[in-house]
């Protein structure tokens, strides 16, 4: 087998896929680098499963190319790409015990019964599961069927890991805690991760690089710093986080609620806006304040809990302050 | 009443008619066959000891199994195929296929072995095409034999294979087949891997469900097989109206009876039964 680190690197060139007359993706390119962990995300039905069914071979691609390591795959069928692929939902084979279920690609590839063996115990050491071996999948907990999963997936070491909202189905307290796996996981074995989700954490807390889907196009690409302080657009800011949005001197910005100061009263000299406390919701860490700024706009806060000036109450007149910086200037769209 | 009821669950009381309508209805009538058997026309072991000694009757056994085994062979193959064609047929002809396949479900099966008849007959239309072109010079018969006995049953079959391996065909998630792909699995296995266990339970309902029902076919033999092909339930039907040997008849219908809960316990010492009989899966 390769070292999935020398190879894996993904070249998508122009691609579009239509459905009839609808166009599922518009005209896509991207280059995925080896060992890069990067998500697609956006809303459902922006076109990145469909994206991702494309890259994995079980759709075809209307227009375009898609290449592996500079050699274009697009007429490869999907059980010839040798891309690993967890599934929504992971599709596991039910009536196989867990240790078939990750054997099975060295099994249809006729490897000898020890190294697939050898091969098995290492990949359920890798996702923790050594004493579920001979379980069925239907006698595991969600999270440990999403192990399985990704153990299946990464057993023949494949260049590229595709992975298709595969937390989706996991509480939210779970999926932080493999969300960690996941990257711990993806550091060992260096394989390129090309993620989907809708789950803006996820992204932000996973990936090395993210993309930011609409409709079948591609909104924006960046580290997950770069989006969340330099979102280009209306969209990758509300979707990534939270954003306020400010008209000044007929140009549009964005704020996170995160870098405005609330200073009580109205007396500040560097005092941006000035508006009333709508609303305070508690939230433990941080505390959300509406403000309902003079200018008829509503500008949302948040504020360390243990900042909050006590004078800050529901109906008070604040000062709301920021740095330059902070406000980012918006293309339309 | 009291006394009663802290006894019995009442749950039992709301279900007791019915309850005693089943036991009436079914368990009467057949314990009373039953009864016959050992008693009809002195008591003891007779009429099944006759089975042992007349070969007749044991051929009429015999002859039935391996008809309902062929039966059943064929049909559930070919139930395979028509059901598997239509779980991946595009939605309108599917909706065709299905029509087509409850259509001949609801036609009679006199009417469907009559049909036959006119098809296989020595001037029928399948005798008369292949001449026509030239593939046989003499017809082949079709009829009398157990050729035509089975074409008719498959026939009449087919439908009872297909509509159990359909609910089981289209139960199994099409991720799974594309996880088994991307694997690096050929179309071919992932058919012997995946989909053919995964589509066992639907497999061994429709083979328990036609080779039952195979048992007691009674009009196809009688009309297709022309005399020549005896089998159980027209045998019975000779002893009950004919020759009035009701305990011989008796001991035939318990004998299958018997071959089919027999068969069922087997079965269920594999594998559960209520997942066969649209129980939970999962």
């Amino acid at each position: 087998m390769a070292d999935p680190t020398q190879i894996g690197s993904l070249q998508i060139r122009n691609v579009s896929k239509f459905f009839g007359s609808f166009q599922a993706v518009n005209d896509i390119s991207l280059d995925i680098q080896n060992g890069e962990f990067l998500t697609l995300l956006g809303p459902s039905g922006s076109g990145k499963t469909t994206l991702l069914m494309m890259v994995a071979g079980f759709l075809d691609i209307s227009r375009g190319d898609i290449a592996l390591d500079g050699a274009s795959i697009a007429t490869v069928p999907a059980e010839k790409r040798n891309f690993g692929m967890v599934f929504q939902g992971y599709a596991l084979f039910p009536h196989m015990s867990v240790r078939d279920n990750v054997g099975y690609a060295l099994s249809v590839r006729k490897r000898p019964a020890r190294e697939i063996r050898a091969r098995v115990d290492e990949m359920l050491e890798l996702v923790q599961l050594q004493d579920f071996a001979d379980r069925k999948p239907g006698q595991l907990s969600g999270g440990q069927q999403q192990r399985v999963a990704l153990a299946r997936a990464l057993c023949f070491a494949p260049p590229v890991l595709l992975l298709d909202e595969p937390l989706g189905a996991l509480d939210k307290k779970l999926r932080v805690e493999v969300q960690e796996q996941l990257k711990d996981i993806h550091r060992r074995v260096g394989t390129t991760f090309i993620y989907v989700t809708h789950d803006q954490e996820e992204a932000l807390s996973m990936s090395d690089r993210i993309v930011i889907m609409r409709d079948g196009a591609i909104e924006q690409v960046g580290t997950p710093k770069e989006l969340y302080e330099r979102p280009v657009n209306r969209f990758t800011a509300s979707f990534l986080g939270k954003s306020n949005f400010i008209e000044h001197a007929g140009k549009a910005f964005a704020l996170r609620p995160e870098k405005i100061d609330l200073h009580p009263g109205n007396s500040h000299a560097d005092a941006r806006l000035r508006g009333t406390i709508r609303s305070m919701t508690y939230f433990g860490s941080m505390q959300r304040i509406i403000v309902a700024a003079d200018n008829n706009t509503e500008i949302e806060v948040d504020i360390d809990v243990w900042r909050n000036p006590s004078n800050l109450a529901e109906g008070a007149r604040v000062d709301l302050l920021w740095e330059d910086t902070a406000a980012v200037e918006l293309q339309s769209g | 009443m009291h006394a009663l009821t802290r006894h019995i669950h009442p749950g039992w009381l709301i279900i007791a008619p019915l309850f005693l309508l089943v036991v009436t209805l079914y368990l009467g009538p057949i314990l009373n066959i039953l009864w016959l058997s050992f008693t009809d026309p002195e008591p003891g072991l007779g009429n099944y000891a006759k089975l042992g000694q007349e070969g007749a009757q044991l051929r009429i056994v015999w002859t039935t199994v391996r008809i309902c085994i062929i039966t059943t062979i064929f049909s559930v193959v070919l139930g395979y195929s028509i059901a598997y064609a239509m779980v991946h047929a595009h939605r309108q002809q599917k909706s065709y296929m299905l029509t087509l396949l409850l259509v001949s479900f609801w036609i009679s099966i006199l009417v469907r072995t009559f049909a036959w008849l006119m098809l296989l007959g020595r001037k029928g239309l399948v005798n008369v095409t292949l001449e026509d072109i030239g593939l046989i010079a003499e017809p082949i018969t079709f009829m009398r034999n157990e050729l035509g006995v089975l074409i008719g049953m498959v026939h009449y079959m087919i439908p009872y294979a297909v509509l159990p391996l359909l609910v089981s065909m289209q139960s199994i998630d099409q991720r799974v087949m594309n996880a088994s792909r991307n694997l690096g699995a050929s179309g071919t296995q992932t058919f012997w891997r995946i989909y053919l266990p995964l589509t066992t339970p639907g497999l061994v309902a429709a083979t328990l469900l036609v080779f039952i029902l195979s048992l007691g076919f009674y009009v196809t033999p009688a009309v297709l097989g022309g005399g020549k092909v005896l089998m159980v339930a027209e045998y019975i039907s000779v002893q009950l109206l004919v020759t009035l040997k009701w305990g011989t008849a008796a001991m035939l219908a318990a004998i299958m009876l018997m071959g089919v809960l027999a068969m069922l316990w087997i079965m269920s010492r594999f594998m559960k039964l209520s997942t066969v009989f649209g129980g939970a899966t999962r």
